[in-house]
């Protein structure tokens, strides 16, 4: 390069200038970044202490048993959280049970054997499921789901696993269609089409070649989709699990239409009960003092174990991970 | 080849296949019944009048859902202007010091767990921290409760589509002598900027039908009000409360705002994935 | 592009937001929302002055009275002398209305059956638990009820309609006042209960349950056509809910005896009083810190009195007699000062 002998000094200062002006800007940009990961963080801690902070009068009055205290009497506040505990999990189990399976068979119809036509109009179709609001579902489930339901489905349930001896109590009782199991059903529609939408998308991006592979082998497409896509999509699939779960879990408005919102435990599916949620969205409007306190304590529990699901996911994910050997 | 094994193979995927088309059939049985109950219903309201008329009184005849639209639109409004730099930003840290930081692992756990948090305990959350404060419901505080639902979702799509962008482009950039942060705006920022919009889209049709925070927050109002430090209409409640009321013109517009709500959400999805698309393809 | 469309929307929404709202604020009891809702919506019409209620429910109505965040409050539940007195409030019924029990039951018209208070309480103490129970076959002589379970169908909110209800329980069965008691949710003690979510969750579900019964406001067994029963009232006689029975029940309640004019109208005295009737009450500052919007308050209720009657009764609930309205202005508006 020909530079005059003076222009090699003047040229360096002003390339350090500049050098040290984009390192400000730099640590100045990672700041700000930083910061706002920061406010996300500090943002959820808020979320953890104020629910703590209110919810410690009752949490305080009832001590650690208030998680497994089958009480909920408003007027004696005399208050526990397992009636509500027990309609989450037990809803929310039986909707992954149904809308699992449903979902898998959805995304594998969508991937292997629909024709090429009909895949963005279905796939549309389960979209549009996904974007109807949840209330919908809840009338949905009240209005037709569950006269249905006591008229067709119960009988038949009774009839059948009724009569088994050891599961038999599960589904004893009045038939009146609404109930835990009628929860649990709105909810496995309400949560189908987010599983089978994350499930579409992971089993449409596992490489064409391992398919055609494993095709070139002699395997069946259900081998293709056992042995091959499954284990390839895992981390998405326990994803796509862990949303509808989460969703299950926190649901308000479709199980408050459908459940019965009965305080109390019996042995029976068919019997009415309470989920956190709908617990929250019903007697929120005129609690007050420790009832107010101890609706907050059972938001808190929700969130815990919305939080114990989420860390089981990402054991589940990280052992998955390991085996494969793409992670130590 | 031992003929039996092969046999019992076909067997188990002749019965497979059936099962998925089982299950097909079956999704889109309860599909179509719900989208037929929710058209039939909701199609015979939309008028003229629904986006004019503000929700009627009880027993009152016509009216329209025109102060929860505009609510809802207010509220959806600047909770995108408020999840968007919020968002962004820490998607932007994960992506360009991701790998290197416990914060930004840390921040990622959070997200996570913040994206499966049941809406109504943010609800709940706000309703804590603001409205018992303020002492009254706010459209701000509805804003915030949907803020604190959408941001998780912009900042995991904002990292996912960063991380998207090819490692050349960044690297070309970096060649070229431009410092760090004008490579993350300039160059990965906007090379991703659909991917980002998209993730934008989605949080807002996520919180376009979320009931249960604004229940505790915004609350609702019988009229056409833009004030946001008052008590907000918006379109949720409103179906929630008219719905099963036993007032024939609240349930017919409870049928127009629940096939409002499901369309704007699709349309919401559908650019959502043709923008994506476009971008990809190009 | 989109940011443009961004910032537009922006600045027509920062240029709205200077709009204001209604000048007065309520909060409180949902029973009688949709009436407070109607009047609010014709005197807008007429004097162009807004009212923005919410219907929060009665203890938060009284929260936010206390906290001075709303002109007035509204709850169900009257509020102690007591209480009116160390918070320098007064208290005054606005609006009156009925809870009716309502049953599914085939083969009976609304209104062909009857039932007796004490009996009432034992069906949703749990105690009777079949339709055709001796103690219901005699008070419908005559009617074969079925051989069928009851399904009690109770709010699963906190609501005046509940507390109405349960207060009335409480007067004509002192298993239920020393078992349950009253409130605006209480602990059901029915083993084959289910709770709906507002007076239309009950009434759907009792829709939809066969053998159910269940308890709704007035209005929503008008307009849903329900199947309502009769009831016995103090008196021993049988009546059937409407506004005439409201109205008796009310002409027979002494309002001053009690200090801030608590009167539970339940079980109320006279040939045609309709037994679970409940006034809805107001909560507003002797000394308000607001005292313009305490008077469009009391402008607003003076207007309702005088001019809200025909949309009360299309709404099937009850205004006050001109004689208990003329009290209150003489006693109790008299108080607030402005």
């Amino acid at each position: 390069m020909n530079t005059s002998p003076s222009a090699p000094a003047s040229a360096s200062s002003q390339v350090q200038a500049v050098a040290r002006r984009q390192r400000l800007e730099d640590s100045l940009f990672h700041l700000i970044t930083w910061l706002f990961s920061m406010l996300v963080l500090l943002a959820l801690l808020g979320i953890i202490a104020s629910l703590f902070i209110t919810a410690w009068p009752a949490l305080s009055k009832f001590g650690s048993e208030f998680i497994w205290r089958v009480e909920w009497d408003i007027v004696n506040e005399e208050f526990g959280a397992a009636i509500a505990i027990f309609g989450t999990v037990i809803s929310a189990a039986i909707a992954l049970l149904i809308a699992v399976p449903l979902s898998f068979g959805i995304a594998l119809f969508l991937t292997e054997n629909c024709p090429v036509t009909l895949r963005r109009p279905l796939g549309t179709a389960i979209e549009l499921l996904a974007a109807v609001p949840s209330i919908i579902y809840g009338m949905f489930g009240l209005f037709i789901f569950a006269p249905l339901f006591a008229q067709y489905g119960q009988p038949a349930l009774q009839s059948t696993l009724g009569q088994m001896p050891i599961i038999g109590h599960l589904f004893g009782g009045a038939m009146n269609g609404i109930g835990i199991l009628a929860a649990g059903i709105v909810l496995a529609f309400m949560i189908l089409p987010f599983i089978a939408a994350v499930m579409r998308d992971v089993f449409e991006i596992v490489p064409p070649v391992l398919r055609e592979s494993a095709y070139g082998l002699g395997c069946t497409t259900w081998e293709v989709v056992r042995y091959i896509v499954l284990p390839y999509t895992q981390k998405g699939v326990i994803g796509g699990v862990m949303l509808g779960l989460g969703r299950a879990l926190g649901e308000t408005m479709a199980v408050t239409f459908v459940i019965g919102n009965s305080q109390r435990i019996t042995g029976s599916l068919f019997s009415p009960g309470s989920s956190i949620a709908s617990t929250l969205a019903n007697e929120f409007g005129e609690a007050a003092d420790l009832h107010m306190s101890a609706l907050f304590a059972l938001g808190l529990l929700l969130f815990a174990i919305t939080f114990v699901v989420l860390a089981l996911a990402k054991l589940l994910i990280a052992r998955g991970e390991k085996a494969k050997g793409t992670k130590t | 080849m031992d003929l039996a094994i092969y046999r019992r193979r076909k067997l188990v995927n002749r019965i497979g296949l059936t099962l998925s088309m089982g299950a097909m059939a079956l999704g889109l049985i309860v599909l179509l019944w719900i989208l037929v109950v929710l058209f039939k219903n909701g199609f015979s309201a939309i008028d003229w009048a629904m986006f004019t008329e503000s929700t009627p009184a009880p027993g009152s005849e016509g009216g329209g859902l025109a102060n929860a639209i505009v609510g809802s639109l207010l509220m959806v409004v600047v909770t995108a202007l408020v999840s968007t730099p919020i968002g962004i930003f820490p998607g932007v840290y994960l992506a360009e010091y991701g790998d290197q930081s416990k914060t930004a692992s840390l921040t990622r756990f959070v997200t996570d767990i913040m994206l499966s948090a049941p809406s109504i305990v943010l609800g709940l959350f706000v309703y804590a921290v603001m409205v018992a404060q303020m002492k009254h419901f706010s459209g701000w505080a509805g804003t915030m409760a949907l803020s604190l639902i959408a941001i998780p979702v912009v900042v995991r799509t904002t990292e996912n589509m960063l991380r998207l962008v090819p490692g050349g482009l960044r690297e070309a950039a970096f060649g070229l002598g431009a410092p760090r942060w004008k490579v993350a705006t300039f160059v990965t920022l906007r090379a991703a900027r659909a991917g980002v919009m998209t993730g934008l889209l989605l949080a807002l049709a996520r919180i376009s039908g979320e009931t249960a925070p604004l229940l505790f927050t915004a609350l609702n109002n019988q009229f056409f009000s833009t004030n946001m430090n008052a008590p907000m209409a918006n379109l949720p409640v409103v179906i929630f409360q008219f719905a099963m009321s036993p007032y024939d013109n609240w349930v017919r517009l409870a049928g127009g705002g629940a096939l409002l709500i499901t369309l704007t959400v699709l349309v919401l999805n559908i650019i959502a994935r043709v923008f994506f698309r476009d971008q990809g393809s190009r | 592009m989109k940011l443009k469309s961004l910032l537009v929307a922006v600045g027509l929404g920062a240029a709205a937001l200077t709009a204001f709202a209604a000048d007065i604020t309520g909060a409180g009891a949902t029973f009688p929302y949709p009436m407070y809702a109607k009047w609010a919506e014709a005197y807008k019409k007429q004097s162009g002055n807004g009212l923005n209620y919410q219907s929060i429910g009665s203890s938060g109505g009284i929260k936010q009275i206390r906290a001075k965040t709303v002109t007035f409050g509204a709850s169900d539940a009257p509020v102690k002398g007591e209480e009116l007195d160390k918070d320098g409030m007064v208290q005054f019924p606005a609006i009156i209305g009925g809870t009716v029990p309502v049953v599914n039951l085939e083969g009976f018209k609304p209104g062909e059956l009857r039932i007796s208070g004490p009996v009432l309480a034992e069906v949703y103490m749990g105690t009777i638990a079949k339709w055709n129970d001796a103690k219901l076959a005699a008070l419908n002589p005559g009617k074969s009820l079925p051989d069928a379970a009851i399904t009690v169908v109770h709010r699963a909110d906190g609501s005046g309609t509940t507390f109405n209800f349960t207060d009335y329980l409480s007067a004509v069965s002192k298993d239920w006042s020393d078992k349950v008691g009253k409130g605006a949710a209480v602990k059901w003690p029915a083993a084959s209960s289910v709770g709906g979510k507002g007076n239309e969750g009950v009434a759907a579900n009792v829709n939809r349950v066969k053998g159910s019964i269940g308890y709704v406001e007035y209005a929503y067994v008008k307009k849903n056509n329900m199947n309502f029963l009769q009831m016995q009232n103090a008196d021993g006689k049988f009546v059937a809910p409407d506004d005439l029975t409201f109205a008796a029940a009310a002409a027979g309640a002494d309002w001053f005896s009690v200090p801030g004019m608590g009167v539970s109208m339940v079980n109320a005295k006279g040939a045609t009083s309709w037994p679970i009737s409940t006034a809805s009450f107001i909560l507003m500052y002797k000394e308000p810190g607001d005292k313009a919007a305490s008077q469009e308050a009391i402008k607003f209720f003076d207007w309702a009195f005088k001019n809200g009657k025909q949309m009360a009764a299309e709404l099937d609930y009850v205004p006050l007699p001109d004689a208990l309205t003329a009290q209150i202005r003489q006693k109790v508006w008299s108080q607030i000062k402005h």
